[in-house]
């Protein structure tokens, strides 16, 4: 759809502003599950064969696969 | 009201519910830190004052009142429905405190559909750690409910709980704040018009989720879709939108009530134990290697440790066997006691360390949140092969027993995954497969033998028929994926809980009462059996048996009397009935290696597997021809000839192929009830029981064939 940076973008270690989705289906779980726009999210952990991942959001961590990720709009910190 | 009152435990998954209902119960529901634990709803009693008795109802976990798997439809069918038998007089809505805006989210919904509600705080303890200090009066202001800070684990503070749920019974509050976002006033009209006044809420969450409701018939359902189409109601907007609409609201309360103790003092994020620990097990590699050494570990464990008391439980009966014959008067009677009965249980008996060291592994991997851990580095992989990271749980739990496992499916949110996942399941060896591995294992993989000098070689090939059972699984699921060719989304957006100390006592006690569950069920099973068996074994159509006695004696006249006797019971099992059941499935069995014999232990194996080691005990008891001193199912078994070789029958070949045998057949009649009943259909038991039993029989043959 565009050119956005997503979670799955992320390397372990780095950090990002929760911004929006794109897919409306998977929004509602994710929101649900605390990922909401405004919140911070660091990726934590990939898992063997670099698929699923972990991401820590709103003091938990959260694991999700790289095709969910990629629905998270982000916009990425510089620290 | 004359009835009891009735309160649901509601909130997310893993927040404590099933802990509270044990301790207010008294009960021992299963706890388990990962999320997905509960997958039925269970009642208990909970006495809130002497002589008040109120039922509480614990339920599975959910995220929100929009179910997107079974169990959490279960909830909601509970919830929406106030003609529902278990539909609760109020609820207590059990929130992780370490994690409390999402778990509000949960309470306000509820709250809203008009249910009387109790707001209990739970894992205040995780929350302290982590360096959060909630202020409850002030969120119990908030709010406007009641609120009380517990321990459901160690049941502290169920005095506010009890003060708090009388306070909410007697005044029966439900706050009626309306719909979180407007609709058109006619929409909800159109709705309450069709079906009865109701909560404007509750009536918003049928028109959304009426398919998932029971309540309503297929017209009803038509009649909602029609109502959506004419206001051109959009569903998923509308949960989306009231969910962000929700977290702004609870979000100003959490800031309100909640200090962040690190974020005031600006330290750096501490590394918690949690972080420390997930960096390795959830390492790209180290996390595999971690996971197969501990199986490794775990099952060398369960063949060596557990050899101590078992040889202990074997000589005790053994001995047991021995005295009730020199005090009992010699008869067919004491023969189905002693051989038939005593051996039988016995022969489940032994097998109980081992079976609780295995009980004790799998709640070490619950207990302590690593099972989690294991879906998330596993999810790839199960997921190549039409599997999903969720199917980690039933798969290892299934090497306990394939029932709960399958009933643990439910929590997959996709329809093929999971039934997928329910029919390979049993593949897993599950505990009643066992014994026979052990009495099998022992008498084709020589003793004392080691690997290295390290590796005990009867744990390894025990090890190693746990890896078939997997394997065989897993390339199953591989190959219903390829017949099933469905395009359905899962998903695999999941909860890693932190890390918990696990409760000795706690877990001491739930392997005391599964292992007795286990050895009680076997053991009434085989009871039953070897009575039909031995009246089976004993009795023979027509006056066969009594020619029998004549026949042999008359065809081998020089022979002594000792062994005369040996020859004539022989002789006589093969002319019972069961004898010839044997006998009758003898050609189908015998490119397998089997004997007759053995075809009688796979007809009684038939409906439950775990009569297979008291089956061998009577057949080869009655006609045996050992010497009754020390005369264990083992023994028995190592001393059979081939009549055809006259080398011992139990050789490597017969011996790994029946191994191979029990490891895939289907032969247990609750696993496929189970499966029966979680797919709804007779379809998919009826595919398990032929697809396994065919693979059996295949793999059995190839093994046989190759080994003799
Ligand atoms: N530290 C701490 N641990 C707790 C507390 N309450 C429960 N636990 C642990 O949290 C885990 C989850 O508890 P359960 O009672 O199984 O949770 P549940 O809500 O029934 O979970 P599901 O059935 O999966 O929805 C278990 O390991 C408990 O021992 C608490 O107050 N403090
Ligand atoms: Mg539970």
């Amino acid at each position: 759809m565009n050119t956005r940076k997503t979670v799955a973008d992320l390397k372990i270690g780095e950090r990002a502003e929760i911004i929006g989705f794109t897919d409306a289906l998977l929004s509602l779980k994710l929101l649900e599950m605390g990922c909401l726009p405004g919140s911070e999210v660091e990726m934590t952990h990939l898992a063997p064969f670099g698929d699923p991942m972990a991401i820590k959001v709103s003091g938990y961590t959260l694991t999700m696969r790289k095709e969910e990720a990629a629905t998270i709009q982000i916009l990425p910190k510089n620290n | 009201m004359s009835q009891r009152p009735k309160i649901a435990l509601i909130g997310n998954p893993n927040a404590g519910k099933s802990s509270l209902f044990n301790s207010l119960t008294g009960l021992r529901q299963k706890t388990g830190n990962f999320p997905g634990v509960t997958m039925d709803k269970h009642t208990g009693v909970w006495e809130i004052e002497s002589g008040q008795e109120i039922d509480i109802l614990d339920l599975p976990g959910i995220y929100s009142i929009y179910p997107k798997s079974l169990d959490e439809e279960l909830v909601i069918n509970i919830l929406g429905n106030p003609a529902h038998e278990d539909y609760p007089d109020m609820a207590i809505v059990v929130a992780d405190a370490s994690n409390l805006k999402r778990n509000l989210l949960l309470f306000s919904q509820v709250r809203d559909l008009g249910i009387p509600t109790v707001l209990a705080l739970n894992m205040i303890d995780v929350a302290e750690t982590e360096g959060y200090v909630i202020n409850s009066i002030k969120l119990a202001r908030e709010l406007n409910v009641e609120v009380a800070e517990i321990n459901a684990k160690k049941g502290i503070g169920v005095n506010g709980l009890r003060l708090a749920v009388s306070k909410t019974l007697a005044n029966r509050y439900a706050s009626n704040d309306g719909l979180p976002l407007p609709v058109d006033d006619q929409l909800i009209a159109g709705i309450q018009l069709k079906f009865g006044e109701a909560d404007p809420y509750r009536s918003l969450l049928w028109l959304m989720e009426h398919d998932r409701m029971k309540m309503f018939s297929v017209e009803q359902r038509d009649a909602f879709d029609a109502i959506q189409h004419e206001f051109h109601f959009n569903s998923e907007e509308y949960k989306t939108s009231e969910t962000v609409k929700r977290y702004e609201a609870l979000s100003e309360v959490v800031e309100r009530c909640v200090i962040n103790l690190n974020r005031q003092w600006d330290a750096p994020p501490v590394k918690t134990w949690t972080d420390r620990l997930d960096s390795v097990f959830l390492h790209a590699v180290g996390g595999y290697l971690f996971f197969f050494l501990l199986l490794f570990v775990m099952f060398q464990a369960v063949f060596t440790w557990a050899a101590y008391p078992m040889d202990g439980i074997d000589a005790g009966v053994a001995y047991l066997n021995d005295w009730l014959k020199t005090v009992l008067p010699a008869s067919a009677l004491t023969g189905l006691l002693t051989d038939g009965l005593v051996a039988g249980i016995g022969g489940v008996l032994i097998f109980v360390p081992q079976i609780a060291f295995l009980f004790f592994f799998i709640a070490m991997l619950e207990e302590t949140g690593y099972m989690s851990r294991v879906m998330f580095i596993m999810d790839k992989l199960m997921r190549r092969f039409g599997l999903n990271g969720k199917s980690v749980v039933p798969l290892i739990s299934g090497v306990a027993c394939a029932v709960p496992a399958i009933m643990s499916t439910r929590s997959i949110g996709s329809w093929k995954d999971r039934l997928i996942t329910i029919m390979v399941t049993p593949l897993m060896s599950c505990s009643a497969r066992l014994p026979i591995y052990t009495v099998l294992i022992s008498l084709v993989v020589p003793e004392k033998s080691t690997l290295f000098g390290l590796f005990n070689l009867q744990g390894l090939a025990l090890f190693g028929m746990y890896l078939l059972g997997f394997l065989m699984a897993i390339i199953s699921a591989w190959v219903m994926k390829q017949i099933l060719q469905v395009k359905e989304r899962s998903y695999f957006i999941m909860e890693l809980p932190t890390y918990k100390a696990p409760r000795f006592k706690h877990m001491a006690i739930s392997i005391l009462n599964s292992v007795k569950a286990f050895v009680f069920e076997a053991g009434k099973i085989i009871v039953a059996i070897s009575i039909v068996l031995w009246v089976l074994a004993s009795y023979g159509p027509g006056d066969s048996m009594k020619q029998v006695d004549l026949q042999v004696r008359q065809a081998n006249p020089t022979l002594a009397e000792d062994a005369l006797a040996n020859r004539i019971a022989a002789e006589k099992l093969e002319q019972s009935y069961a004898g010839h059941f044997g006998h009758f499935i003898e050609p189908v069995i015998k490119p397998l290696g089997y004997d007759w014999k053995i075809g009688i232990a796979l007809i009684t194996s038939f409906a439950a597997r775990e009569v297979f080691v008291g089956t061998m005990s009577t057949i080869y008891s009655l006609g045996g021809e050992v010497d009754d001193e020390n005369a264990t199912i083992k023994n028995r078994m190592r001393a059979e000839i081939n009549p055809a070789t006259g080398k011992p029958l139990y050789d490597a070949a017969l011996g790994f192929s029946l191994l191979i045998f029990y490891a895939f057949a289907m032969q247990c009649m609750s696993t496929l009830a189970t499966t029966y009943r979680e797919t709804k259909s007779w379809k998919y038991p009826a595919i398990q029981f032929f697809y396994m039993t065919a693979l059996a029989y295949l793999a059995a043959f190839v093994t046989y064939q190759v080994l003799a």
